[in-house]
């Protein structure tokens, strides 16, 4: 931006002689107009980034309502974490939550892709009906949770009825609302359907002939063509749900808790996020909310580098091997 | 449902089609058919491909089902939302009416479109920029910067929750919809990275030739590589409109007043008064279910080619 730039062409080796060696004017102009396109994401970086980092973990030392300054109190905050059953409650239904629906989802995604990569040329519009759902709003699906897992009138429960299963009560009984919860979300699971199909459709034809004419059969091809192939595809989806079933809030916020005035609420499906939330901004015990704003980050950090650790092991990047 | 084109199976072809005309040269297993178009594993078997498309449509049916559900749901009297049948027994349009008296729905869906348009061209505006300045240019400390970039995919909103909301507390923008799209301006990681992908696929050779005729960066950015890019542009604009449309936890965050409501945080409001825990009409919430589902739907058919194409890139190349 400042830099007075000379004219073109005058590629000069001996102008650029400072402390910083072998820039050339050229060279240096086309880091500034890089810069100049990057400024944006500069600043917003260090406005809504950085600077929120840092206040992020000075304000979670301190009791703070937003009304009065913020006092500093040291640990005091992560010391009632510990002690707090509402985070340990909230951290439990959250870990079950996951696990219950990480694989369950990442297993239907295959599921799907690979039953449309048998459909041939009507694989794209069954392609389109799985995507649908993902485009409803997520407080919507917060109303269809409720409506359609209704225990008594449901149409869940009414066709479990039809083929004899008595079905639980999915949106009041605390035993099954996560598995409700988890269940819906399968309804939004089209993105990642796609994301593995369009792997699956990489996988070179050329692999599966050999295989079959080393007499491997379904399973084995899958098992050792496909599985291998697309692990990347399946790496990046687990990895993506896993992040975000950590940090579940709109449906089942829209479903189980109050907002505003209304203060109805569900123990059974206070996600960590919810609890965070409430604390902040309902309590307004922000010092607090962002002391549980690291713990998750910690902990999500935590997951990603184990699922990282454990991909080496597991996943196949076929352009590491060219 | 009928309507949907079947043009997707030709959106993303894979690497495994073999070019048409290319010799044929590996033996065949002797009951295979001689290739003509593209055979995908599987496909050898007639009566499996049927079996498989007839479970694909059961599914596709249950996909969709609750949709249908939920817009037929809308227009029955009160009594019989929950009667689970796809065709009204006795169709009402009250429930429109009724749930237009109740809420300001057009004050919340021009909310909504509002912010939606701000926060999308805001952020596709701002992330192709920067994507650009990542893809075009070379300098020391870029791959650095651009690791940045990736590393705040991974942060958690919740981190930088409570901070963001103090800044705009501080501004004294709290209250209005500004805090739901001006964070916008400056990129988004996501995108970012996007755009970058498709910016370092395109060709060197116009840009020298543009160098060459006197053009300056900012005209090879705005006359060459974002007419070049149009697909991965409107891929961003759709993403993010799709994005802020349905976002809740700002909307919760930032809004107070009822007449600032952009349709979800509405909706979140209609099922606290008549949903669980009040006065349980059913019909008032069914109804602005719809009406704030619709025009996702709407956006997905106008821009379905961009949307199944761009998650099909996001997967591959994230």
């Amino acid at each position: 931006m400042t830099t007075a730039a000379p004219a073109r062409g005058q590629a000069a080796p001996s102008s650029g002689r400072g402390r910083r060696p072998r820039l050339t004017p050229s060279a240096r102009r086309e880091r500034n107009a890089g810069l100049r396109f990057i400024s944006p994401w500069i600043i917003g970086f260090l406005i809504f980034t950085a600077w929120p980092i840092l206040y992020s973990a000075y304000l979670s030392l301190t009791d703070y309502d937003v009304l009065s300054d913020p006092s500093f109190v040291g640990l005091e905050n992560y010391q009632r974490m510990v002690e707090d059953p509402k985070v340990r409650l909230a951290l439990w239904n959250t870990l079950v939550y996951t696990v219950l629906q990480v694989p369950t989802y990442v297993i239907v995604a295959l599921a799907l892709a690979m039953l449309l990569n048998q459909a041939g040329r009507s694989a794209g519009f069954f392609r389109t009906a799985f995507f649908i759902p993902k485009m409803t709003p997520p407080v919507a699906v917060g109303v269809l949770l409720l409506l359609l897992f209704n225990g008594q009138y449901g149409l869940i429960n009414r066709m479990l009825a039809v083929v004899g299963i008595d079905g639980p009560a999915w949106t009041t009984d605390p035993m099954w609302i996560k598995p409700g919860i988890a269940l819906i979300s399968l309804w939004s699971v089209g993105a990642s359907v796609i994301i593995l199909f369009a792997a699956l459709r990489d996988v070179p034809t050329e692999l599966y002939d050999a295989a079959r004419v080393d007499g491997a059969g379904w399973w084995r091809r899958t098992r050792t063509v496909t599985l291998p192939m697309i692990s990347g595809g399946i790496f990046f989806v687990t990895v993506v749900n896993t992040i975000a079933a950590f940090q579940m809030f709109d449906e089942a916020y829209s479903a189980y808790f109050g907002a505003g005035n209304s203060t109805y609420s569900n123990d059974a499906a206070l996600f960590y996020v919810i609890y965070l939330f409430r604390e902040g901004f309902q309590e307004l015990h922000m010092g607090y909310a962002s002391a549980l704003a690291w713990l998750l980050f910690v902990v999500i950090m935590l997951v990603t580098a184990v699922q990282l650790v454990v991909s080496r092991r597991l996943v196949y990047y076929e352009s590491e091997q060219r | 449902m009928t309507a949907v084109p079947t043009s997707g199976t030709t959106a993303v072809a894979g690497a495994g089609v073999p070019v048409p005309g290319a010799p044929v040269a590996p033996p065949m297993p002797p009951s295979t058919p001689p290739r003509t178009r593209a055979p995908r594993h599987g496909n050898r078997r007639p009566v499996l491909r049927g079996v498989v498309i007839v479970v694909l449509a059961a599914l596709a049916v249950a996909f969709v089902y609750p949709l249908l559900w939920l817009l037929s749901a809308s227009f029955k009297p009160r009594g019989e939302v929950f009667d689970n049948r796809l065709i009204p027994a006795n169709p009402t349009f009250d429930n429109y009416v009724t749930v237009w008296q109740e809420a300001p729905l057009a004050l919340w869906l021009g909310n909504t479109v509002l912010v939606t348009v701000l926060a999308a061209g805001a952020v596709t505006l701002s992330s192709a920029l920067v994507a650009w300045g990542f893809a075009h240019f070379r300098f020391r400390g870029r791959g650095a910067l651009f690791g940045l970039v990736l590393a705040t995919m991974m942060l958690p909103g919740a981190v930088t929750l409570i901070p963001t909301f103090l800044i705009w507390n501080q501004l004294g923008l709290v209250g209005t919809n500004v805090p739901l799209w001006a964070g916008n301006l400056f990129g988004s990681a996501f995108y970012i990275f996007l755009l970058r992908q498709f910016f370092l696929s395109l060709p060197r050779e116009p840009f020298e030739a543009a160098r060459l005729d006197g053009a300056n960066n900012w005209v090879m950015f705005w006359r060459i590589a974002v007419p070049l890019c149009r697909p991965a542009i409107i891929l961003t604009f759709l993403f993010e409109a799709q994005a802020s449309w349905t976002d809740l936890m700002r909307p919760l965050v930032y809004l107070q007043d009822s007449s600032t409501f952009t349709i979800p945080r509405g909706l979140k409001a209609l099922i606290d008064q008549f949903g669980p825990g009040g006065e349980s009409q059913w019909e008032i919430v069914v109804t602005a279910s719809v009406i704030t589902t619709l025009p996702m739907i709407l956006l997905f058919f106008l821009g379905q080619r961009h949307f199944v194409q761009g998650i099909s890139t996001t997967g591959s190349k994230g």
